[in-house]
């Protein structure tokens, strides 16, 4: 027991990931610390997804399920849950069976090196980046699986058009991946690095987010792979493979109940993962805002409280909108829903402010923060953009993409050669 | 027998099943549930991957023998089914049927029947294209606008109801006349709701006319020549995209048309995008009608001299209209009695709809998609 106690203590004060620190233990509680807090953003996403959407679109959105459809995602969760779970007599029942699993196992092993602080990730590899490439992109597996295995014919092109689409953006991806890359070599030692941490160590250390970076060429292979994450992930406008207009739902028209949230799931943590991808390359990853340019204690102080006044502006929503709330007593439970669900949000924000706690929550803060605002843009597409033809997207990837991001690659590398011979001869 | 199948035959789909990895031709049914085919049209393309080779479509699930319940009915008795062929601009349906009954009565409605007639028509028209550019959009993958046109065509559906007291058939018209007279403050509501609308246009083409990716999907897809518009009888918004200035309004001017000043936009490629931006200038036009009738409403009376039991001579008549999907005829029999002997009616969106298979071959199936709203069909109508 003694032992026991020792090796879960033996962690704490490290300055290295769990698993990099080889502690089974704390690994474990990452691993779950990591899944509810991914099953949490996509249930929020959910949600937030439909209210988003909806303003745009010059309505409520969901607004019975809790105070404003705030249950809406888990009453979905419930319905698809109880579900009757069909399969077509004529699929591939095995492959039908296991295609869910493989498309949700791919989403959610990226998160393995995802980052969300120095010592915040469940274990660094060396080779972080290109571990989460490749993984995330045998997704595309499960997907032909799912297209195959259903035996019909609009999930067949919706599955083929999904892996044309993810084999030719992934090219564009990895050379705006390599250009970032490139970039951490910038140091003393002239050795780069592809560990996630390792990157978001070298923007810091050389006190530039990578987006910023040799300006444009850090931007321009940042809008690469910006363009290429939505089309990776099959969403609006290069949501061609679930396309409802043409292919009713495309590559899940059969899938129904559990297995079809867990594609559900998969694709919104899909989203999330490759939303780090980009914040951890080009947007400092775990770092706060000008993290050189305002340094020093009182500005340490001023971001240090971040965290806190964004919890209780969302508390200040909800209590803003208990007020609004028809006064009627048909909606007394939703009101009192509301104000609770402001009080547990300010609570939060309250413990945020404890020093203590706030030291700790900054990294992941910032990095959630980040990541939401690649979710935000998700949305916007969606309520923005009509949905791109399929020859269109391949020529978007291989005539336009692809030749810029070698375009950068190139400009990068021979900046990162010369930059030292002009500016330090 | 032997007629029907060569009807289907280029599309090969007598074949036996060949393995599938063999095949190089896949033969895809869309339709009649599918979200993009506007209602129940059933489209049977064969595919080439993703190219379309050709395709049938399939018609008829709508089918309510609008025409046989015509012969059925008085005159008066079968106003209101015409409502529901093309349910989209179902005002329009109910002015060429009154027109054509007129014509064959020879009794023309009074002039402020007349203005109330186009003022309604017009605001049909442009509820008609706001709901074809929601749908269009939608089935192109921009599902915003289609929330903002149906916002907006609520507001027309608020005047009718008023009217009238129906939103969507509304059975507004009498022949001979109107039934009702128009409501207190209907011009100034009317007034309201075009200085409403006219930055709501702007709104609609600031999302889609310029955007890339709606100009990549739509500029030349499912393009049509002038001579082939022709050859097929099509009309409409889909003709003048081709390039061919033809609008009954003009041409053959009815109920007061003519007292009216417009233009006609016309497009040139005949393309998908050419008829967007043919759809979207009409809305302006009907606005600069409804300006012009808005403030000219003469007094007097809204109904004609019409005997309380029809009974026309015997004898034929044809009269159309344009209506906001194209000609819309009525050709009515007569044979002395109470009820028609025969009512025909030549539907703008079934004879576009022929225009389907040559319009998407060598596209993609995306494709077939965008040409099918574009084409803006009401299955209602098609099939009646």
């Amino acid at each position: 027991m003694g032992q026991i106690i020792q090796y879960i203590q033996s962690y704490l004060g490290s300055d290295q990931t769990p698993g990099a620190a080889g502690n089974m233990f704390w690994v474990l509680v990452y691993i779950m610390l990591v899944f509810t807090g991914l099953s949490v953003a996509v249930i929020a996403m959910n949600w937030l997804e439909r209210k988003i959407l909806a303003h745009m679109q010059v309505r409520l959105g969901p607004m019975r399920v809790g105070p404003h459809g705030l249950l809406q995602p888990i009453a979905d969760a419930i319905k698809l849950l109880l579900k009757e779970d069909i399969m077509p007599a004529e699929a591939d029942g095995l492959i039908f069976w296991v295609a869910p699993f493989v498309v949700v196992l791919a989403a959610f092993t990226t998160f393995v090196v995802v980052p969300f602080g120095p010592t915040h990730a469940i274990t660094d590899m060396n080779i972080g980046i290109l571990f989460m490439l490749g993984v995330s992109s045998l997704s595309v597996l499960g997907i032909v699986m799912a297209g195959w295995a259903s035996n019909s014919h609009y999930p067949l092109i919706g599955a083929l058009r999904s892996s044309a689409q993810m084999v030719s953006y992934e090219v564009a991806m990895g050379l705006a991946v390599v250009s970032a890359v490139l970039m951490t070599s910038l140091n003393a030692e002239g050795t780069g690095t592809l560990s996630m941490i390792g990157i978001v160590q070298a923007q810091q250390a050389q006190g530039e987010w990578f987006i910023f970076k040799f300006f444009p060429l850090g931007l321009i292979a940042f809008f690469i792979f910006a363009v290429a994450m939505v089309a990776e992930t099959n969403r609006a406008p290069f949501d061609l493979a679930e396309a409802e207009s043409e292919l009713t739902a495309g590559f899940h028209t059969e899938y129904s109940g559990f297995r079809w949230s867990l594609f559900f799931l998969a694709e919104y943590s899909a989203m999330i993962a490759v939303s780090s991808i980009a914040v951890t390359l080009w947007l400092g990853g775990w770092l706060r805002p000008f993290p050189n340019l305002l340094s020093g204690t009182p500005w340490e102080q001023i971001f240090s409280v971040f965290p806190g006044v964004t919890f209780l502006f969302f508390a200040a929503m909800c209590f803003y909108n208990t007020v609004r709330m028809p006064k009627h007593p048909l909606f007394r439970v939703q009101t009192i829903g509301l104000a609770g669900f402001g009080v547990v949000l300010g609570l939060i924000g309250l413990i945020l402010f404890v020093p203590a706690v706030s030291v700790r929550i900054q990294d992941i803060f910032w990095f959630a923060a980040k990541v939401s605002g690649f979710m935000y843009m998700y949305i916007w597409y969606r309520g923005t953009f009509p949905r791109y033809r399929f020859d269109q997207l391949m020529q978007m990837g291989w005539k336009v993409l692809l030749p810029m991001g070698l375009g950068v690659l190139i400009l990068t590398a021979g900046v990162a050669l010369l930059q030292p011979m002009i500016w330090h001869p | 027998m032997t007629e029907h199948n060569s009807s289907l035959s280029h599309l090969d789909l007598e074949t036996p099943e060949k393995p599938f990895l063999d095949a190089n031709e896949l033969v895809i049914n869309m339709g009649p549930q599918h979200p993009a085919t506007h209602g129940v049209l059933r489209v049977i393309l064969r595919l080439d991957g993703e190219k379309v080779l050709g395709l049938e479509c399939v018609i008829g699930y709508l089918h309510r023998g609008v025409e046989k319940i015509g012969e059925h009915r008085t005159y008066t008795m079968f106003n209101p089914y015409v409502d529901r062929m093309d349910y989209v601009a179902a005002v329009s349906n109910g002015l060429g049927y009154c027109e054509t009954v007129e014509k064959l009565l020879n009794v023309e409605a009074p002039p402020r029947a007349q203005y109330v007639r186009v003022i309604l028509t017009e605001l049909n028209r442009i509820a008609s294209h706001q709901l074809w550019l929601g749908t269009h959009a939608l089935d192109i993958g921009a599902i915003t606008p289609l929330f903002y046109t149906f916002r907006d065509r609520e507001e027309i559906l608020k005047i009718y109801e008023k009217y009238c007291g129906a939103r969507l058939t509304t059975h507004a018209f009498r022949i001979g006349g109107l039934q009702y007279e128009t409501y207190t403050g209907f011009e100034k509501e009317v007034k309201n709701f075009l200085d409403f609308f006219r930055p709501k246009i702007d709104e609609y083409e600031e999302l889609l006319t310029t955007n890339r990716i709606w100009v990549e999907r739509t500029k030349n897809v499912g393009a049509i020549s002038a001579q082939d518009c022709i050859a097929l009888g099509v009309t409409g918004p889909v003709l003048r995209a081709s390039g061919v200035k033809w609008d009954l309004r003009k041409a053959q001017p009815y109920a007061n048309y003519k007292n009216f000043d417009f233009d006609i936009p016309i497009g040139q490629n005949g393309d998908t995008y050419d008829r967007y931006l043919v759809r979207m200038a009409e809305m302006r036009q009907s606005v600069r009608i409804l300006d012009q009738a808005v403030g000219a409403i003469p007094e007097g009376p809204i109904m004609a001299k019409v005997p309380k039991v029809m009974k026309p001579t015997a004898g034929e008549v044809y009269h159309s209209i344009e209506a906001p999907k194209g000609e819309l005829g009525y050709f009515i029999v007569s044979d002395g009695s109470t009820q028609p002997y025969r009512v025909r009616v030549r539907p703008p969106s079934f004879v576009n709809l022929q225009a389907l298979d040559l319009m998407c071959r060598g596209q993609l199936v995306a494709d077939v998609i965008a040409v099918i709203g574009t084409l803006d069909i009401v299955l209602g109508e098609v099939d009646r």
